[in-house]
């Protein structure tokens, strides 16, 4: 069976609890290797959570997370070991925090951030890892003789870029994604997200990203779901979601955004 | 080439604006027609009938509330009322090409980029992507010194122009077109309008919205008129 017949991650049911309140609830997708979701709502939507239960770090409550592992086919992610569910997190997927700092070891340099991902999947040549990180710090356009420099150093907008190298340079099949750009200027995110449409496309990287920022789902994401309450309320593709909502709530988050 | 090419059922289009007291804009119902290869069609009708939105749904970018738009693709059909996401990307990919009305700008992005990457996604070389992107464009009397600028500042017929040459790029079997000649003046109509005669000589499936009667009168086969909404008895 080729890869593309089947989902890269299928979602059942998915449900979180926090006391009495519904963080997710019955949250379902199939995402296709290449794809890329958007998912929005206002804050405090379970965008956040739903992020965490897909990616390993949040055991839901109810319902399943399926990954179609490269040799075993799918799997529940939240039946697999911790072993096994850890090689995942090294190998296969990556994960961009909002906060670069949240993502990045700050006590050590820029290429050790990039090249410590290789080694945790056995890299041990020391010139080629070299390598690696100086051609990823091209990629994400960090000036190379920068690359000894500590990223308390960089600018926010830098840091990003370095988490995005560190994430990418072990080419996962997956990145999930919470707020790439926030927190950034609006100069330094229309740049970020340049950078992370040509890396996503030329890469065929499936990506999961959630944000309350329309703009960067227009520019990035195939598809939209759009959350409330913990509910998935409309999904999509998403030139339709923003152009043709249906949904009261969507219709809302629409026409609520400043045209610039 | 000469078999049809889409293929529109009992198409009907209904706007529920939930914020603004539920009130609901009824566009049409019930529309019926198809669409050759080869072959350009006109949507006519006063402003405001639809035409538009009706272009727009036969490019997936609105839903139709209820019929079907059978679009051919591949070996097969694909509904775009019905299909996934990742289906109607794919025919937009490989099939049906849409030219907007107005450019969607892309930040830092160049207009030669911008042109290119339409065949770059259907996995043609990148450097022979913008090869034949800076041949459109100057065929379409962009000069050079703007290609490599984000089309951010360019005047509105300049945009329009981009938006033209990457809407033209790919050869996509069925091409839509929302007056694309609106902004511009009567050399580059011309050269629109020739363009437009090249792909449907070509066998390409064209559907537009063209006010200019002149333009309209030279590439267009026949006309489509949107019926005003009637309420079923
Ligand atoms: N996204 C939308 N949401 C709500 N109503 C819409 C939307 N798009 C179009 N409409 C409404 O649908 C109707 C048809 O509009 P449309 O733009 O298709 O007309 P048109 O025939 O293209 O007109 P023109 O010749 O002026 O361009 C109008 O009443 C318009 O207000
Ligand atoms: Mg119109």
């Amino acid at each position: 069976m080729n890869a593309t017949d089947r989902p890269l991650l299928r979602v059942e049911r998915l449900t979180k609890r926090y006391g009495e309140r519904f963080a997710c609830q019955d949250v379902s997708f199939d995402l296709w290797p290449g794809e890329v979701m958007g998912v929005v709502g206002e804050s405090g939507s379970g965008k956040t959570t739903l992020l965490n239960c897909l990616s390993a770090r949040l055991g839901p409550d109810g319902g399943r997370v399926l990954y179609n592992t490269r040799h075993q086919g799918m799997r529940d992610i939240y039946e697999t070991s911790e072993a096994e569910r850890r090689l995942l997190m090294r190998t296969d997927w990556g994960l961009v925090h909002q906060n670069p700092r949240d993502g990045l070891r700050l006590a050590v340099s820029a290429g050790a951030n990039i090249g410590e991902r290789l080694m945790a999947v056995g890299a041990r040549h020391y010139g080629e890892i070299r390598q690696a990180a100086t051609d990823w710090l091209g990629r994400v356009e960090i000036d190379e003789a920068r690359i000894d420099d500590l990223p308390r150093a960089f600018s926010g907008g830098m840091q990003q870029r370095l988490q995005i190298a560190r994430n990418l340079v072990t080419r996962p099949r997956i990145v999930f994604m919470d707020e790439p750009t926030g927190g950034l200027d609006v100069s330094v995110q229309a740049r970020l997200l340049d950078l992370l449409r040509e890396l996503v496309a030329s890469l065929g990287l499936s990506v999961v990203v959630v944000t309350h920022d329309l703009a960067v789902v227009r520019l990035l994401a195939h598809r939209l779901m759009v959350m409330r309450q913990g509910r998935v309320v409309e999904s999509g593709l998403t030139d339709q979601v923003l152009d043709d909502p249906q949904h009261a709530y969507t219709q809302l988050l629409v026409s609520s955004v400043l045209q610039a | 080439m000469s078999g049809l090419a889409i293929e529109v059922n009992g198409l009907g289009k209904t706007f529920r604006l939930h914020t603004q007291g539920d009130v609901e804009i009824q566009v049409f119902r019930g529309l019926d027609f198809a669409v050759r290869f080869g072959e350009c069609v006109a949507l006519h009708g006063p402003s405001g009938c639809g035409k538009s939105t009706l272009l727009r749904a036969l490019y997936a970018n609105y839903a139709a509330g209820e019929g079907s738009i059978r679009v051919r693709h591949r070996d097969g059909w694909v509904d775009m009322v019905a299909a996934e996401p990742r289906a109607i990307l794919d025919v937009r990919r490989h099939t049906m090409g849409y030219v907007s009305q107005f450019l969607r700008v892309i930040p830092r992005v160049p207009a030669l980029e911008i042109v290119a990457e339409p065949l770059r996604v259907r996995g043609v070389d990148p450097a022979d992507a913008r090869r034949h992107a800076g041949d459109l464009l100057a065929r379409l009397n962009i000069p050079e010194r703007l290609w490599s600028l984000a089309p951010a500042t360019f005047s509105g017929g300049e945009q329009q122009r981009v938006n033209i040459a990457r809407g033209f790029i790919a050869p996509m079997p069925i091409l839509l077109l929302d007056e694309p000649t609106a902004a511009l003046d009567a050399t580059n109509r011309a050269i629109v309008a020739e363009l437009i005669l090249e792909r449907k000589a070509a066998g390409t499936a064209i559907v537009g919205i063209f006010h200019d009667a002149e333009i309209r009168n030279r590439v267009c086969d026949r006309t489509f008129a949107i019926e005003p909404f009637k309420v079923a008895a």
